[in-house]
């Protein structure tokens, strides 16, 4: 046992570019072991394309990639014994049976399921007599995350695991995920759906045309950012508006919104106390709004074209 | 109020949006279907100026017409109408026909199913309907497509034969015929499309119709000349039956235009009965847990192809036995006709080199259905598929491996059905017990040169995906070079270019084995290069 084990992933400038496209650009992830960690971006911004390269289905054209200590490319397989994968799209065979490809993928993994199928699919309530050409995106994508959720894996790497669920079985992978977690595996959940990642990861990162743009733990994240106060002073709040590190600042009578930046949210305060305060509630970011501060522009833009 | 209602929705009917459709696939297929439009032109352009140079004299002409009427040349050809006087017209009627139409019938059938349920099986279709598209639409688009490129076939072949200084009349005759029938199998496969769940299927059951017709045009003249009734239950008998350049008859391609008219009818009544992405059997449940067979890439990719497998075997039996039981008139027809013997250049056992051209026949199907398998597994990665097995313990060289070793196998298992089929018709129409291991041989010996096609096709999977379907101008060649040789005088390098080129024409000729280990050696060789390849290249590409 190392007394610093490496991370279950460690990606440093990881490049990529298909024919005219330059996928992934200086990307960076790190996934501590038994950590879930959230992997968040719109769709295009790389996602899929980094998952590929962890599972050496695409070649890295540059930076460093290392999957539970070894290189994704050249020891493929052995890597995948100690992994599993459920795709971002999932299509399955339409002849074969929902329960026929589930035991085929465990198969092909080569550990028995030990009886975790069972359970699984009674949990997941999906049918695994029904050819898969009769199921709906959701029931495919139940496939996917039975045969991965059936293996005894390290680590899972889901891409965008829950969009075809409703929201009873997003509670079931929910769950999932926290047992997993439990077990002692790490997970990579790359997902858009941000109440999920809030809701289960340690640790986020946020990557916008192939780089990431931010990482930390939640915690930390918020830390960088800005928290939203809501107020009401006895005396007029407008002179807060020309405080050093605050902005969006609205009042309506003697209620005063605005977000302060983290560094100065000492400084803000004093003053409002000395403005007579009646009440006060700071709220630190969501992380809807870490992911908006990196892709204000973007709305914005698109704002614009409407 | 509700009036105003209404008039607000604009007037849509079931064929909503078909010119958008049409339009939009012409742009999809422009290159695909300009290389078999001008293709076919120019084998037949070629064809007609070849056969004009080599067939010079009115005697030479008539040897040829002597070989046309014997049994193989009546199934490679057609019911030998104008042999008595066999000008150039006639001889292109007669013999080149068969294969244009065969291959418009491809073309046609293919294109229908890759724009119907094909896109059904992608899910585009359904993206399709919830637009402004009618119900009917997506059919409708897909048959004028068909429709539009068989046309084009049509005028390039008129245009040949005209400009070649054939009757025009005659020329215009041969050229609807040959497009006409193209649009029968065309809507042959708008049909299939709808009863079968899988485009695959679609296009399997389709092209199973079209052998049929084949076999039972072929039989049926052999039995008759000019043809029996049994021809006449053959589409691809109409387009013959014009008797163009010798006595044209407008009459038979009636018989194509109702069945396109039927068959048409038909795909949009199934079409409107049920749902999208649907066939017309309802799916059946199956066993909650895979069988200890399915947990390996041989496994799956067997199972895949078990429905496929096992329907082409059928077809190869039923192509085995027709040929088989046409030993008996081959050697009768050279009994009573010592001109006939002499114009064959009957050296040797007829039946002998009858069976060899059987087993060329057995190679093509075998080939055929190899390039298809491989090329499976390339759809398996574009459809997403490869991923969720490759993203498992399964490494790539056994994946790509065990598609090769499925091919292989599965076209040894359709020569051994179709070569015994053969033998064991022949050694009954012959009563020789004999002919069963002589027609046996005659397939078997093919084997080496199918396993190179197939390796061509693992190659491209392996090194270049994307140009995968290339390997199909192996397949192509090897028909053009397989069964035109002669027809067409290509010279011996163009023939060798051809795997099936280097195999001894078994039991006409000794087995000899230095050619078989040779192609062996190269299909190991191809197999090996895409392996390798394989393991460098990124998935999906």
């Amino acid at each position: 046992m190392n007394a610093v084990p490496s991370p279950a992933i460690e990606i440093r400038g990881l490049t990529k570019s298909f024919a005219d496209v330059q996928a992934l650009d200086g990307l960076d992830l790190t996934v501590e072991h038994g950590q879930v960690a959230g992997f968040l971006g719109p769709n295009g911004a790389g996602k899929s394309t980094t998952l590929r390269v962890l599972l050496g289905l695409l070649r890295a054209d540059g930076g460093s990639v290392r999957l539970l200590g070894g290189d994704p490319w050249a020891d493929a397989v052995a890597l995948h014994r100690r992994l599993a994968y459920v795709p971002g799209e999932v299509t399955l065979w339409p002849n074969l049976t929902g329960g026929e490809v589930i035991d085929l993928l465990v198969r092909l993994h080569g550990r028995p399921d030990g009886g975790r199928k069972a359970e699984l699919l009674e949990r997941f309530e999906l049918d695994p007599t029904k050819k898969t050409r009769t199921y709906s995106k959701g029931n495919r994508q139940k496939v996917a995350v039975v045969a991965a959720l059936a293996a005894d894996v390290e680590l899972l790497l889901l891409d965008e695991p829950t969009s075809g669920l409703d929201p009873l079985m997003e509670a079931v992978f929910t769950e999932c995920i926290a047992e997993a977690k439990a077990e002692g595996r790490s997970v990579l959940l790359s997902s858009h759906i941000l109440a999920e990642v809030e809701k289960l990861c340690d640790t986020v990162t946020i990557i916008r045309g192939g780089r990431t743009v931010e990482s930390g733990t939640l915690a930390q994240l918020r830390h960088l950012t800005r928290n939203t106060v809501t107020a009401v002073t006895r005396a007029d709040p407008a002179p807060l508006a020309g405080l050093t590190g605050v902005h969006d600042f609205t009042t309506d009578g003697h209620r005063a919104t605005f977000l302060v930046d983290n560094e100065h949210l000492d400084a803000v305060t004093r003053e409002l106390a000395a403005l007579g305060l009646q009440s006060l509630v700071c709220a630190p970011p969501s992380l809807e709004q870490l992911f908006l501060q990196h892709y204000g522009d973007e709305l914005a833009a698109l704002e614009a074209v409407r | 109020m509700s009036t105003t209602t209404v008039a607000a929705v604009p007037r849509s009917t079931a064929y909503t949006g078909t010119t958008t459709l049409l339009r939009a696939a012409l742009r999809r297929d422009r290159r695909r279907l300009l290389i078999w439009v001008l293709s076919l032109g120019a084998l037949t352009v070629y064809a007609t100026v070849g056969l004009g140079a080599i067939y010079d004299t009115a005697a030479s002409r008539q040897s040829r017409a002597a070989v046309m009427e014997t049994p193989a040349g009546i199934v490679l050809g057609g019911p030998g109408y104008g042999t008595e006087n066999y000008t150039l017209g006639a001889m292109i009627a007669n013999e080149l026909g068969l294969s244009v139409v065969i291959a418009m019938a491809l073309m046609s059938l293919l294109l229908v199913v890759r724009h119907t349920r094909a896109e059904e099986d992608g899910g585009s279709a359904e993206l399709l309907l919830s637009g402004a598209v009618g119900r009917r639409a997506p059919l409708l688009a897909a048959l004028l497509v068909m429709a539009l490129a068989d046309l084009g076939v049509g005028v390039v072949v008129f245009a040949g034969l005209a400009g070649s200084g054939l009757a025009a009349v005659d020329s215009l005759a041969l050229a609807v015929g040959w497009a006409l029938t193209g649009i029968v199998f065309g809507c042959v496969a708008g049909v299939t499309g709808q009863v079968m769940t899988q485009a695959r299927a679609a296009s399997g059951t389709a092209l199973a119709v079209l052998g049929a017709a084949a076999a039972v045009r072929g039989v049926g003249d052999i039995l008759r000349e000019h043809g029996s009734a049994l021809s006449w239950l053959s589409p691809i008998a109409w387009a013959q039956q014009t008797r163009a350049f010798v006595d044209l008859r407008w009459a038979p391609l009636g018989l194509s235009v109702v069945l396109v008219a039927v068959l048409t009818t038909v795909a949009f009544r199934l079409d409107d009965r049920r749902d999208v992405g649907a066939g017309l059997v309802q799916p059946r449940r199956g066993p909650a847990a895979a069988p200890p067979s399915l947990s390996g890439p041989v496994g799956l990719l067997a199972r895949l192809q078990r429905g496929t497998i096992v329907s082409w075997t059928a077809g190869l039996v039923v192509l085995g036995l027709t040929f088989g039981s046409l030993a008996r008139s081959v050697v009768d027809m050279v009994a009573d006709n010592p001109a006939l013997a002499r114009a064959v250049g009957a050296t040797g056992d007829l039946s002998d080199g009858f069976a060899a051209a059987a087993s060329t026949y057995f190679a093509l199907c075998a080939a055929g259905f190899a390039v298809a398998s491989v090329l499976r597994l390339r759809g398996e990665e574009t459809a997403g598929r490869m991923e969720l097995l490759l993203a498992t313990a399964l490494e790539r060289r056994r994946l790509l491996g065990a598609a090769a070793a499925v091919s292989a196998g599965a076209a040894a298992l359709l020569l051994v059905a179709a070569g015994l089929a053969d033998g064991v018709a022949a050694s009954a129409a012959l009563d020789d017990a004999g002919r069963l291991g002589a027609q046996l041989a005659g397939a078997l010996v093919q084997l080496p040169a199918v396993l190179v096609v197939a390796g061509v096709a693992v190659a491209l999977v392996g090194a270049a995906p994307r140009f995968a379907p290339l390997a199909w101008l192996v397949v192509v060649w090897a028909l053009v070079a397989g069964l035109f040789a002669p027809l067409l005088d290509l010279p011996d390098w163009a023939v060798r270019l051809s795997p099936l080129g280097w195999v001894p024409r078994v039991p006409a000729e000794d087995v000899d084995v230095v050619p078989l280990v040779g192609l062996l050696l190269v299909a190991a060789a191809l197999v090996a290069f895409g392996l390798a390849a394989f393991r460098r290249r990124d998935v999906p590409a």
